[in-house]
């Protein structure tokens, strides 16, 4: 490989790039609107569910609890309906998620035996949000429930020792509010780095053959390795930037804590980005027409990149034969770095395990996308 | 008008008949996404690794750990036997959550003191730390509440003492398990569709500009009215066949209901497909290579998925991007299609979301023929 030739080549690509202002202008834009977007859209936190409350009885205690419903800040009553068909098609228009249906017979129960059901109507279309929900519905209730045993014993004119529930004191490390920003926004720039990658790279050396130039490139002395590595240079340059803006946006405009250390930081965002852009690469060469190239990098990488990567669905969770096929999803990796260099501070020592993958992972994809150039020129 | 738009129909099916390549890539990738995202996205949380430390070693203590060792959503893989292993096993990432049960515990239960246990949780995934946080408690509640019920009961018979409970029962309609996947399975159904359909049609006219045949089919007398529908007509077609397709995968491989009316479905996924294609068509009106049209797709299909409430409550987004969602055909195709798989519910329910998708498409077929004309000029 010679230098000089290499540098001819990354000075053509960065030519090229810049007479189509256009597609640098997308390049430079997505990872900012992506980020805005994605950091503001993807949040798992839950406020002001609406509640549709059915009150069977209309008593005080009936309304004494549904009281407490129109307190928390967890929920926000959406109707007081009157007949259980209303209530019906409350939830089927989806106009509330959580019905509260308080019994006939609830303060006669509760005064002669000293138990009362209530019973919640779940929208289980959203198994998510319906868990939720009934997590902070029973906390409620509970709430309710231990504030007339209390009355109780005071009338009585008994202390209330014996009710004093068992307390749990917990204590969260890395993400101490539990923020879902902190969680998701160090994830997401793995992930719009993965998309941009592969997007920046995957059209270059499709774009040669269609246009005919890829003859041309041939007849001179430059080699497939000179080729390979002079056209990614240019975009490298063109990912760090990405990277960098990304990662300026996650730690200033999103606060996300950064407690690791920017070297570690910029190793592991090098060593991803070659894969990602060698990964553009060889699905250019692989793929002849563009129209395949762009069909195929849009399927293996959109999705899978928000799915598989483990950014907001855990990979531990999945089924184990999915779990194994995660391995492939190269921005897993990356997601477990920077979220561990981000939340946890972790340095090189700490992920070499994952470092090792994408050492592996891009070695093999260079020498896969020689190889093939090499087959196609033959 | 229709003598001029069936050649052009007949045109794009047999190019698609002749192009082995296309016709894989809408059958097979189609499917095992399906299967693989069908699975991959999931939001329960189940087996959480859970690492112990029983100072206390009582009776009360070893109860309330069986309640966590006994329980599916935690799987026990470390008791530790000091502060300092719990510490390192949740800085390894070897365990999500900790338990940690002081000296004294049993003690202060007796007493009726209130007695406590400390729990670490992982943050990172803050989704994961939340619900297992529940769960947590939900334990310790019911713990703390059969404990306070024994002694009353004890009490009971001495002093005369009633215990309260009001309970809350759950109801969980269309989902009675709550499975994650009745809840995700749809909306693959409906991001594969838009994602597929978008892309085709976007690629189809910017390739013959690109090609240059469009010079060839615009010197023919064909309007530009006719060549777009002969254009959208096609993949009207392939659009119907997937759904068909991702929906037989939903139904038979993994059991998704089907309550509802299939008409309904039907004419839903009709006015999805219309504004898909409409997209797709836009996309490839202010596109002149197929390099632009790759990148407009991408910045147009992410948001499209993350602002669709496929994962993530529309509710939960600032106003502006809930602003955002409205033009969102996909927001309104999920809706439609969780309504009528799951919800079994009508027209009378879903015509907001119909009404949305036919003013999207109306609107978006209408620019891209104005803007089609335009780029002839």
């Amino acid at each position: 490989m010679r230098l000089r030739r290499l540098k001819a080549m990354a000075v053509k690509e960065v030519l090229q790039i810049w007479r189509d202002p256009r597609s640098l202008m997308i390049a430079l834009l997505l990872p900012f609107t992506q980020m805005f977007m994605f950091g503001y859209g993807v949040n798992l936190y839950l406020k002001h569910i609406p509640v549709c409350t059915f009150d069977r009885e209309g008593s005080q205690a009936s309304q004494d609890l549904l009281k407490r419903f129109q307190a928390s800040l967890y929920f926000a009553i959406a109707e007081n309906v009157t007949t259980y068909p209303q209530l019906v098609a409350a939830i089927d228009r989806a106009d509330c998620r959580l019905g509260i249906i308080v019994p006939p017979d609830f303060s006669e129960r509760l005064n002669d035996t000293g138990t009362a059901p209530v019973q919640a109507i779940l929208d289980g279309t959203d198994d998510n949000t319906a868990n939720i929900a009934f997590g902070y519905a029973a906390a409620v209730v509970i709430s309710y429930s231990n504030t007339v045993q209390m009355a109780q014993l005071d009338r009585q004119g008994r202390t209330l020792q014996v009710v004093q529930p068992l307390q749990v004191q917990s204590r969260v490390w890395f993400n101490e509010d539990l923020e879902s920003r902190n969680f998701i926004i160090p994830g997401l720039v793995a992930v719009i780095m993965a998309l941009v990658g592969a997007q920046l790279t995957s059209l270059t050396i499709s774009r040669e053959w269609e246009r005919g130039t890829m003859e041309l490139l041939v007849s001179t002395p430059v080699t497939a390795g000179e080729v390979m590595f002079g056209k990614l240079i240019p975009y490298l340059l063109l990912g760090w930037l990405d990277a960098a803006f990304c990662l300026i946006i996650a730690a200033l405009w999103f606060a996300v804590p950064f407690r690791g250390t920017l070297g570690a930081l910029f190793l592991t965002t090098t060593l991803f980005l070659a894969v990602v852009l060698s990964i553009g690469y060889l699905l250019s060469v692989l793929i002849r027409s563009q129209i395949g190239a762009s069909q195929i990098a849009l399927v293996v990488t959109l999705l899978p990149a928000m799915l598989l990567s483990g950014y907001v669905f855990p990979i531990d969770q999945m089924p184990t034969f999915i779990q194994k096929l995660t391995y492939l999803m190269y921005a897993r990796y990356y997601v477990t770095i920077i979220k561990a260099i981000f939340l946890k501070g972790s340095g090189i020592a700490e992920l070499w395990a994952p470092m090792l993958f994408l050492v592996v992972y891009a070695l093999a994809v260079v020498l896969l996308a020689a190889r093939a150039f090499r087959k196609r020129l033959a | 008008m229709f003598a001029r738009i069936m050649p052009i129909v007949i045109k794009e099916l047999l190019e698609l008949r002749r192009d082995k390549a296309a016709r894989f890539l809408l059958v097979v990738p189609p499917i095992l996404q399906m299967l693989i995202f069908g699975y991959a996205a999931t939001f329960e949380v189940h087996h959480v690794s859970t690492a112990i430390l029983d100072l206390d070693h009582s009776q009360e203590s070893r109860e309330l750990i069986a309640r966590f060792t006994s329980s599916s959503r935690f799987d026990v893989v470390e008791v530790a036997q000091s502060q300092h292993q719990i510490n390192a096993a949740i800085d390894a990432s070897d365990a999500a959550v900790a338990i940690v049960i002081h000296a004294g515990f049993a003690d202060a239960l007796r007493k009726g003191q209130g007695a406590s246990i400390a729990v670490i949780v992982d943050g990172t995934n803050s989704n994961t730390a939340l619900i297992a946080l529940g769960y947590i408690n939900t334990i310790a509640t019911g713990f703390a509440q059969d404990y306070a019920a024994n002694l009353m009961q004890r009490e009971q018979g001495a002093r005369g003492m009633r215990q309260v409970q009001v309970t809350l029962e759950q109801r969980p309609w269309f989902n009675p398990d709550l499975n994650g996947r009745w809840f995700f399975v749809p909306g693959v159904i409906g991001t594969l569709t838009l994602i597929i359909v978008v892309n085709l049609t976007a690629f189809a006219i910017v390739r013959e500009r690109e090609v240059g045949t469009l010079e060839q089919i615009m010197v023919s007398p064909i309007r530009p009215v006719e060549f777009i529908v002969g254009k959208t007509v096609p993949f009207f077609l392939v659009g119907l066949g997937e759904v068909a397709l991702v929906v037989s995968v939903g139904l038979l491989w993994f059991r998704i209901p089907f309550v509802g009316n299939p008409l309904v479905m039907l004419l839903g996924t009709t006015l999805f497909l219309l504004s898909t294609l409409a997209v797709g068509l836009l996309i490839s009106t202010v596109c002149s290579t197929q390099q632009q049209a790759f990148s407009t797709n991408f910045f147009v299909l992410s948001p499209f998925f993350i602002l669709s409430g496929f994962a993530f409550p529309i509710a939960s987004m600032p106003q502006v991007l809930q602003w955002f969602t409205y033009i969102n055909p996909l927001r309104y195709y999920l809706v439609v299609i969780r309504g009528t798989l799951l919800k079994g519910v009508g027209v009378s329910v879903l015509w907001p979301d119909f009404a949305a998708m036919a003013i999207l498409a109306v609107v978006l077929l209408t620019l891209s023929i104005l803007r089609f004309r335009k780029t002839l000029e």
